[in-house]
C-alpha cells in the first residue's frame, strides 16, 4: 500500500514571480519525509503540486510508477491535511470523515463501518456526531487526519499540521502521529517551519529556502554535517562566527578555527558552531574568551561569552560540568565540530540563539 | 445579544425615546394608515377588490415577473459571486463596480435605457421585430428591468460569506475526490445557503414594489401589462381609493412577511457564524 514519490525539477511561477526553483527530491515509500524551511521558502506550494492544488510551470511528479503530472486532484488519491483543519463545518465529524467515501460512492455500510474504524483509530468515537465548532483544536485536527486516512490514500501530505495549535497539544498531537504513522506506514510529506518537529518526527528531511532544496538528508546527516550555511544555521541553534581561511582554519584575530581546508587561502569564511560544542568544562582549551553572563534553563546553563574580537558566544552548559563558572570569569573554550562556510553574500552574521535544543 | 452591558447615559431616555419616535411616526404610522383606509368602507371591500379580474391578474403578473428575477438573478449571482472571490482576471475591479449600478441608477433612467434598446426604433429593435418577438409593452421588457435592478442582492449577499470562508474547504473536498460539481453541491452551496436565501429575500420584496421602470416599459396596458404597483397608481388616479389601498395593503403585507423572514435568517446566520 505504501508508494514513493519522485518529485523532479519541479518549477512554480507566480506571474513573475518564482516561487519554487527546480526542487528535486524522492520521498521514500513508508516513510516520513519533510519538507523544512522558513516561511516563504515555497515548501508548501511544493506540497500543493503533488497534491495537484497548484499546477506545476515545470518538472514532474511520479507516484509509484505513475505519472502524476498530468492528474487532476480527483484522481490522484492523497489525503491532505490543512493548517486549519478545513473540515467542513456544516457536516459532524461522522459526514467529515465519510465524505471522501460519500462522493467516490462508496457503500453505505462500507462507508459506515470505515468511519468508524477511523473515529476509534484518532479516539474520537463519542464525538461522531459533534460539529467541528464544538471540538478543541487538536481535535479538529484528529478528525482532519481521519478524514484523509478514510479513503485509503497511497501518500499522505501534510501542511503545517500542528502550526495553529498550541505548544502542549502540539507535543502530544506529534508523538500521536508517530505512533500513527508506525502503525499505517504510509508514505507521507510534512511541511513544517519547525525544526524540532522534523527532526522528530522525519526519517528523512529536505530543506529548503527561497524556492531551492538546500540539503536532503536523514535528521542526523543535516544537522551533524550541514553542506550550506543555511542548513547550518536553520537547523539547530549555531553561533556564527566570520573570519577570513588561513592554512586552512578560519582566523579571527588570535582564534584559529580549523576544519576549512576545502575553502580557498584568503576568503572570508563563516564558521558555525553549536552552544552545546562550546566546551567549558575542562578549562585549558584554545580560545580566551570572558564570561559575561550565565543563565539556567533547568538542567543546562546558558553561557554567554565574549571573545577577544568582541564577538559573542553563546554555550550551552550541563550544570554538573559548570564548575563554578561565574560571570566576569576569564576562562578558555574548546570548539567542537565547527562547520566552515564561505561566508554568504549577504553579510548578515546572525547569532541566534533560540532552543537549548 | 441580551448580556451587552448598557452603560447609564444621562440624557439615555430622551435619546430611546427620539428614537421609537422616528421609527414608530416614520415608518409605523403609514402603514397603520393604509391598512386602516383599506378597511374602513367595511370587510367586504376585501373580497371585492381582490376578486376583480384586473386585480388577480395584476397580482399574478407580479408574482411571475417577481418569480422569474428571483431566479435568474439568483442563480447568476452566485456564479457571478464565485468568479469575484475565487478567481483574479483582468477587469475584474470593474465588474465588482459594475454590480452595484442599478443600486446607483434611478429605476426610472433603467426603464428609458430600455426603450433605447427594445423600443420603437431602439437599437435593437429591428431584429425582434423581425422575428415577430415583441419585447417592449410586453413582460419579457418588464423581467428584464426587473432582473436588471435585482442583479446585486444576491451577489453582494454572498461575495462577503464566500471571502470569509476562503479555499481550504473547497481543496478538501477535492483532494478527497469531489468533483467541482460535488465541491459545489456539498461544501460550497451549504456553506453560503443563509447568505443566498437573504439575497433572494431581499430581491423578493424590491422586484415585488419595483414600479419606476416598469412603469416606463410596461406602456400601461391595463389587464395585459398592469402589475400590482401599476395597478396601485391607476387606481389611485381614478379615485378607486379603496381598491388601491387594498392592494397596496396587500403587497405590504407580503414585504412585512419577508422583512421578518429576513430578520429570522439573518439571527439564524448570526447564531451560526458565532459557533465557529
Amino acid at each position: 500500500m505504501s508508494t514513493r514519490i519522485v518529485v523532479e525539477g519541479l518549477t512554480k511561477r507566480f506571474g513573475s514571480f518564482e516561487a519554487v526553483t527546480d526542487v528535486t527530491f524522492t520521498a521514500p515509500a513508508g516513510a516520513i519525509t519533510a519538507l523544512l524551511g522558513p516561511s516563504g521558502s515555497g515548501k508548501s506550494t511544493v506540497l500543493r503540486m503533488i497534491a495537484g492544488l497548484e499546477e506545476p510551470t515545470a518538472g514532474r511528479i511520479v507516484m509509484g510508477d505513475e505519472e502524476l503530472t498530468v492528474k487532476s486532484v480527483q484522481e490522484r488519491r492523497v489525503g491532505f491535511v490543512f493548517q486549519h483543519y478545513a473540515l467542513f463545518r456544516h457536516m459532524t465529524v461522522a459526514d467529515n470523515v465519510g465524505f471522501g467515501l460519500r462522493v467516490r460512492k462508496e457503500d453505505k455500510a462500507v462507508r459506515e463501518a470505515r468511519v468508524r474504524e477511523l473515529l476509534e483509530l484518532v479516539h474520537l468515537e463519542p464525538f461522531a456526531d459533534r460539529y467541528p465548532a464544538q471540538l478543541s483544536g487538536g481535535q479538529r485536527q484528529r478528525v482532519a487526519l481521519a478524514r484523509a486516512l478514510a479513503p485509503a490514500p497511497k501518500v499522505l501530505l501534510l501542511d503545517e499540521p500542528f502550526g495553529a495549535l498550541d505548544a502542549k497539544v502540539r507535543q502530544d498531537l506529534r508523538r500521536w502521529l508517530d505512533e500513527l504513522h508506525r502503525e499505517l506506514g504510509v508514505t507521507s510529506v510534512l511541511v513544517t517551519h519547525d525544526q524540532e518537529e522534523a527532526l522528530e518526527l522525519a526519517n528523512q528531511i529536505v530543506v529548503m529556502h527561497e524556492g531551492r532544496v538546500e540539503q536532503v538528508g536523514s535528521p542526523g546527516e543535516i544537522y551533524d554535517q550541514p553542506v550550506t550555511p543555511f542548513v547550518a544555521g536553520f537547523v539547530g541553534a549555531a553561533n556564527v562566527l566570520n573570519g577570513e581561511v588561513i592554512g586552512g582554519h578560519v582566523h579571527l584575530g588570535s582564534i584559529r578555527i580549523p576544519g576549512a581546508a576545502h575553502l580557498d587561502e584568503g576568503a572570508a569564511a563563516a564558521a558555525f558552531v553549536r552552544p552545546h560544542d562550546v566546551r567549558v568544562a575542562s578549562g585549558d582549551g584554545d580560545v580566551s574568551a570572558v564570561v559575561e553572563r550565565v543563565a539556567s534553563l533547568g538542567w543546562l546553563s546558558r553561557v554567554s561569552l565574549r571573545l577577544p574580537g568582541g564577538e559573542t558566544l553563546v554555550a550551552h552548559v550541563p550544570n554538573d560540568e559548570l564548575h563554578g563558572v561565574g560571570e566576569g570569569d576569564a576562562i578558555r573554550v574548546d570548539l567542537r565540530n565547527p562547520k566552515a562556510f564561505l561566508a554568504p553574500h549577504e553579510t548578515s552574521a546572525r547569532e541566534e540563539i533560540t532552543s537549548p535544543a | 445579544m441580551s448580556a451587552v452591558a448598557t452603560p447609564k447615559v444621562r440624557g439615555r431616555g430622551w435619546l430611546l425615546a427620539a428614537c421609537l419616535v422616528w421609527v414608530g411616526v416614520l415608518l409605523l404610522v403609514p402603514l397603520v394608515g393604509i391598512v386602516i383606509t383599506a378597511l374602513q368602507p367595511g370587510i367586504h371591500v376585501v373580497t371585492q377588490t381582490l376578486s376583480a379580474p384586473d386585480v388577480i391578474h395584476a397580482v399574478e403578473l407580479t408574482a411571475v415577473i417577481t418569480a422569474v428575477s428571483v431566479v435568474v438573478t439568483a442563480l447568476f449571482g452566485v456564479v457571478v459571486a464565485w468568479v469575484l472571490v475565487r478567481q483574479r482576471f483582468w477587469g475584474r475591479s470593474l465588474m465588482n463596480a459594475a454590480v452595484d449600478l442599478p443600486f446607483a441608477l434611478s429605476p426610472v433612467a433603467v426603464g428609458l435605457a430600455a426603450l433605447v434598446l427594445f423600443g420603437p426604433g431602439g437599437w435593437l429593435a429591428p431584429f425582434f421585430e423581425a422575428r415577430g418577438i415583441q419585447i417592449i409593452f410586453a413582460l419579457p421588457s418588464m423581467v428584464l428591468v426587473t432582473v436588471f435592478i435585482c442583479v446585486p442582492f444576491t451577489i453582494r449577499e454572498v461575495v462577503p460569506v464566500l471571502e470569509e470562508i476562503g479555499l481550504d474547504e473547497e481543496d478538501a473536498s477535492r483532494t478527497l475526490g469531489a468533483s467541482v460539481w460535488q465541491t459545489f453541491f456539498r461544501v460550497t452551496l451549504p456553506n453560503i445557503r443563509w447568505a443566498l436565501t437573504y439575497g433572494v429575500a431581499l430581491t423578493t420584496a424590491r422586484a415585488v414594489g419595483e414600479i419606476g421602470a416598469v412603469l416606463i416599459v410596461s406602456g400601461l396596458l391595463q389587464g395585459k401589462t398592469e402589475t400590482a404597483t401599476l395597478f396601485i397608481f391607476r387606481a389611485y388616479e381614478e379615485r378607486q381609493i379603496p381598491a388601491a389601498y387594498m392592494v397596496a395593503l396587500l403587497l405590504a403585507a407580503v414585504s412585512v412577511t419577508l422583512l421578518v423572514v429576513i430578520e429570522f435568517l439573518r439571527h439564524r446566520q448570526e447564531r451560526e457564524r458565532s459557533r465557529t
